[in-house]
């Protein structure tokens, strides 16, 4: 429930000034713009951050780091198929070794009741949960994990976890949407029905969903159109690539409490997940996030927190598992390969008719792909009058998808944002002013329904056709320039704050966000902005799961937007009872007390709040207060880039020359971090576009499962990642905050195809856009 | 397993520690010594979160034996802060946000360090080729570079001075 209110301090809108980091650029302007709308005191600003000394001197505390007595270190035994029956598991070898205490295998779990768990940002079925923690009767990809182990040392476990010996009957495998929606195409669950427009076919598919979404008349809208492109586009699956690899530490107390340490997006979901799956009450299970190394979307599903407890029951000992990389590629994530058909027409005037796509997302081995948001993104950005989205959530043998930052919608960008940048083409329209032309705004109806509200969808694009980057030269052969648009919901879910006045005016600050890119801070400054007094007083601690109130996950941009609300909610009752404090002080009544930027007054009196804090125990006590909300106002963010490449005739290779990500984020409350997003996203994207991918065998088996072959940028592939911060306030948050995290993974994919097209004149439809790819392409036009 | 007893020196401090022979400097480190400031992300050598100081080069530790370090002279991420005061590259990644999780921190620390103790003046080019052995999937990068041109300023005037 609730409790928020908009902060009627707000200052009204001003007009947009660039403010910089003061930091100058290689060419000649500035390379971080704000261009703010309203300034605050504390919101707005540069502190350091709160964890920041620990984690540049290597005392901030992972997952990997836990060290309890007596621990056991687990080891996953993982199938080597894509696809195979189960026949037996043998693991009397392994249990005979010197050093192991426990084994556990499917059979060890509860069995899984048909019912709907709630897994951070939806629900899924439990049974699905429970198969992928430990493979039951079959494995369903390479990596798939099937017996578990607890010995003495990580060596020891290893070499155990190899002595289990596993019968498979290899079965045929289905590798991608395409391939998996064939008829006669191999078979992930026998059990698995196409629910098609909300009915239940009758016979077993790969296809676990089909949806359509569609507004006004498509076909009536490419009649009017003068022109009209269609293509389709393939995208690889690709992996989050966070460097921390999963962790988990468990101890099943001898008192029945089972204490779960490990690297997690939400320790609630670990929590109530794990509570699902071993068939435990909520309040036996205690949470402790440990510092993330990274996540991405990649860490908010569970996958060996019940096996190590399982591990831990077995033996009365803490068991840690910690994965290797190549688990990491083979056991976790990865985000869906895709293939979409976009078709866009136009009339002469510039002006959008008709938009028509079909998403064939691959979910891995259970159904979940994040075609939904992709169907609901893909022409979010555009107001058109017909448009039609059919999407296909397809199973396939890869390891079942996790969210990867603005999950769904790069695929489908990738995709639509080409075909818009070659009508723009076609119809002889500059691709930024094409776009502002059919922008969607406040009111525009999205295809799967809801009207925006003040969204800052223009503003990005006149930032982007405004920004010297926009109109400089290319200054040489085989270079081009490329944009493209993305949009991003965001969302709001629940969040606890509660605030601890401390008797020198500091306030400590206890939240349940993991905080994985500097949202300690960013959530005390909007606590610090109310009290009126530095971000640097303010402490903020991210605590386990029993001593906060109920917050889910660091995902879905939200965690400077909904738990920093609830830090602003809790700063006003702080606020709200110092009045009271200063009023009994005065012997006046409360209503006449003041306060303004951390001074409080009644007529003659004044004082601050360091002054009052000292007088707490004289006042009435300790001051706390402690707010949740879960918030409606969310608002959606668009990002645009601008990018330059230079394409390699003779090899294919693509480097990037500038880049320039602008994006709305509402309210940037820590620029610097703000900027850190947005650079971040965009550099992922490029890794996307460009080199990253799983590149999978004939047998159904990831052949570069190490960092050295699924290349993930290096620094010196890369030229500095240019910002224009875009703030067009949320009217639903108290700072005008929307959420940065995500949106600015989305343009990236076709900036970059825009800017080859450009370049070498060769439309890219696969990603990634290798050297051979790109090579192919040109040698072929 | 018969382990082995090995003398180093570990951030200027003379450490013995006993390891198997399979055990690499990465795990006697964060196991055995409890220094766990440097990070595990491949145990392959191709994330660079493990990098550490021996003998004056930056190694991964996950591709060093701890039988190896046997008389050598090492310094990890906990050694780099000089007693109560962060070293100027530690001061430039905190004032220039040049870290979002954290996580590939160290090793970009230890990195940046030893490229400022050898060249105290970076080009851009240089800085991004020293560094291209470790990676940060969460900054794009753009942070880290200006925070060691930043630390590099800051190592110039502190000289000056």
């Amino acid at each position: 429930m609730s409790t928020a209110t908009v902060d009627p301090a707000i200052a009204p809108a001003a007009p947009a000034k660039p403010t910089g980091n003061g930091v100058p650029g290689r060419n000649g302007y500035e390379p971080n713009m704000v261009l703010a709308t309203r300034t605050f005191d504390v919101v707005g600003t540069r502190p350091v951050r709160h964890d920041g000394a620990d984690k540049v001197t290597g005392r901030a505390i992972y997952g990997a780091d836990v060290q309890l007595s007596g621990m056991l270190h687990g080891a996953i035994l993982r199938s080597p198929h894509a696809h195979a029956r189960i026949l037996s598991i043998d693991t009397s070898r392994a249990e005979a070794m010197d050093g192991v205490l426990a084994v556990v295998t499917a059979g060890d779990l509860p069995p899984a009741e048909d019912k709907l768990v709630d897994v951070g940002e939806g629900d899924t079925r439990l049974s699905y949960v429970h198969g992928n923690i430990l493979a039951k009767d079959k494995v369903l990809y390479q990596g798939h994990a099937v017996a578990a182990l607890a010995a003495a040392s990580p060596h020891v476990a290893e070499e155990a976890a190899n002595a289990i010996e596993v019968r498979y009957e290899p079965l045929p495998s289905s590798m991608t949407a395409p391939e998996a929606m064939r008829s006669g195409a191999a078979l992930l669950h026998e059990d698995l029905r196409m629910k098609e427009f909300g009915e239940v076919s009758e016979t077993p598919s790969n296809v676990a969903d089909h949806f359509m979404w569609s507004l006004g008349d498509v076909e009536r809208g490419f009649a009017n159109s003068d022109v009209t492109v269609e293509r389709t586009f393939d995208t690889a699956t690709v992996h989050q690539g966070y460097i921390e690899p999963h962790n988990v530490t468990a101890l099943w107390n001898h008192d029945g409490r089972l204490h779960i340490w490990c690297s997690t997006q939400g320790a609630f979901v670990v929590r109530d997940v794990t509570a699902k799956v071993l068939e435990l009450p909520v309040s036996k299970i205690k949470v402790t996030p440990m510092e993330i190394g990274g996540g991405f979307g990649g860490k908010i599903p569970v996958y060996m927190e019940p096996v190590a407890a399982l591990l831990s029951k077995k033996t009365g000992r803490p068991v840690k598992i910690v994965m290797s990389r190549e688990d990491v590629f083979l056991g976790t994530g990865p985000t869906a390969g895709s293939h979409v058909r976009v078709k866009v027409g136009a009339s002469s005037d510039g002006k959008i008719q008709a938009m028509d796509a079909t998403l064939a997302y691959e979910a891995g081995a259970y159904p979940g792909s994040f075609v939904v948001p992709g169907g609901m993104c893909i022409f979010a950005a555009y107001d058109c009058e017909n448009v039609a989205v059919d999407c296909f959530d397809v199973v396939v043998n890869k390891p079942s998808c996790a969210a990867y930052r603005a999950p769904g919608a790069p695929q489908a960008a990738f995709a639509a944002e080409q075909v818009i940048d070659e009508v723009a083409r076609k119809l002889g329209l500059d691709p930024v002013e094409f776009r502002l032309r059919n922008a969607a705004r406040e009111g525009t109806r999205r295809v799967d329904g809801p009207k925006f509200r003040r969204i800052g969808c223009v503003e990005v694009l006149e930032a982007v056709r405004s920004h010297p980057h926009y109109s400089a030269p290319l200054g040489g052969p085989n270079r081009g320039r490329g944009v493209a648009l993305g949009f991003w919901f965001n969302v709001g879910l629940e969040s606890t704050c509660t605030l601890n006045v401390n008797s020198n005016g500091t306030v400590h600050l206890v939240e349940g966000s993991t905080d994985i890119g500097g949202t300690r801070t960013s959530i005390a400054m909007q606590a610090a902005e109310v009290l009126g007094i530095p971000a640097e007083d303010i402490l903020p601690e991210v605590v386990d799961t029993d001593s906060v109130g109920f917050t889910s996950v660091t995902g879905g941009s939200r965690t400077t937007f909904a738990t920093g609300w609830a830090a602003h909610d809790a700063a006003r009752k702080v606020v709200s009872e110092m009045k009271a404090r200063a009023a009994r002080l005065w012997k006046v009544d409360a209503s006449e007390v003041e306060h303004v930027k951390g001074v409080y007054s009644a007529g003659e009196h004044s004082t601050t709040f360091q002054e009052l804090a000292g007088k707490n125990s004289r006042t009435g006590g300790p001051v706390s207060a402690t707010a949740t909300v879960k918030p409606r106002g969310v608002g959606g963010s668009f990002s645009a880039n601008i990018v330059d490449v230079e394409v390699d005739p003779e090899t294919g290779k693509v480097d990037i020359l500038r880049f320039t990500a602008v994006q709305d984020v509402g309210k940037a409350v820590h620029p610097s971090y703000v900027e850190g997003q947005m650079q971040g996203g965009s550099v992922q994207g490029i890794g996307w576009a460009l080199n990253e991918e799983y590149f999978m065998g004939d047998d159904g088996t990831m052949k570069n499962s190490t960092l050295l072959d699924y290349r993930m940028p290096t620094s010196l592939d890369l030229p500095m990642i240019d910002t224009c911060i875009v703030e067009v306030a949320n009217p639903g948050h108290p700072f005008g905050v929307r959420g940065v995290g995500e949106a600015n993974i989305v343009p990236p994919l076709p900036a970059i195809a825009n800017a080859i097209k450009d370049a070498a004149g060769v439309r890219m439809q696969r990603l990634p856009m290798s050297p051979p790819e790109v090579w192919a392409r040109i040698a072929g036009a | 397993m018969r382990l082995t007893h090995v003398r180093t020196t570990v951030n200027g401090q003379p450490t013995e520690f006993l390891c198997e022979p399979r055990q690499s400097l990465l795990e006697v480190l964060r196991d055995s010594l409890r220094l766990t400031g440097t990070k595990e992300g491949c145990n392959d050598g191709n994330c660079g979160a493990c990098t550490v100081e021996m003998d004056g080069r930056i190694v991964p530790a996950c591709l060093v034996l701890g039988v190896e370090a046997e008389g050598s002279e090492i310094l990890t991420i906990e050694g780099i802060a000089e007693g109560s005061a962060l070293h100027s590259v530690q001061a430039a990644f905190l004032e220039g946000a040049a870290l979002q999780c954290g996580v590939c921190t160290p090793g970009f620390i230890v990195a940046s360090k030893a490229l400022l103790d050898r060249n105290p003046d970076p080009t851009e080019d240089e800085i991004r080729l020293w560094l291209a052995n470790n990676l940060c999937r969460c900054t794009g990068y753009d942070k880290i570079i200006r925070s060691v041109q930043a630390a590099a300023i800051r190592m110039q005037q502190e000289t000056a001075s």
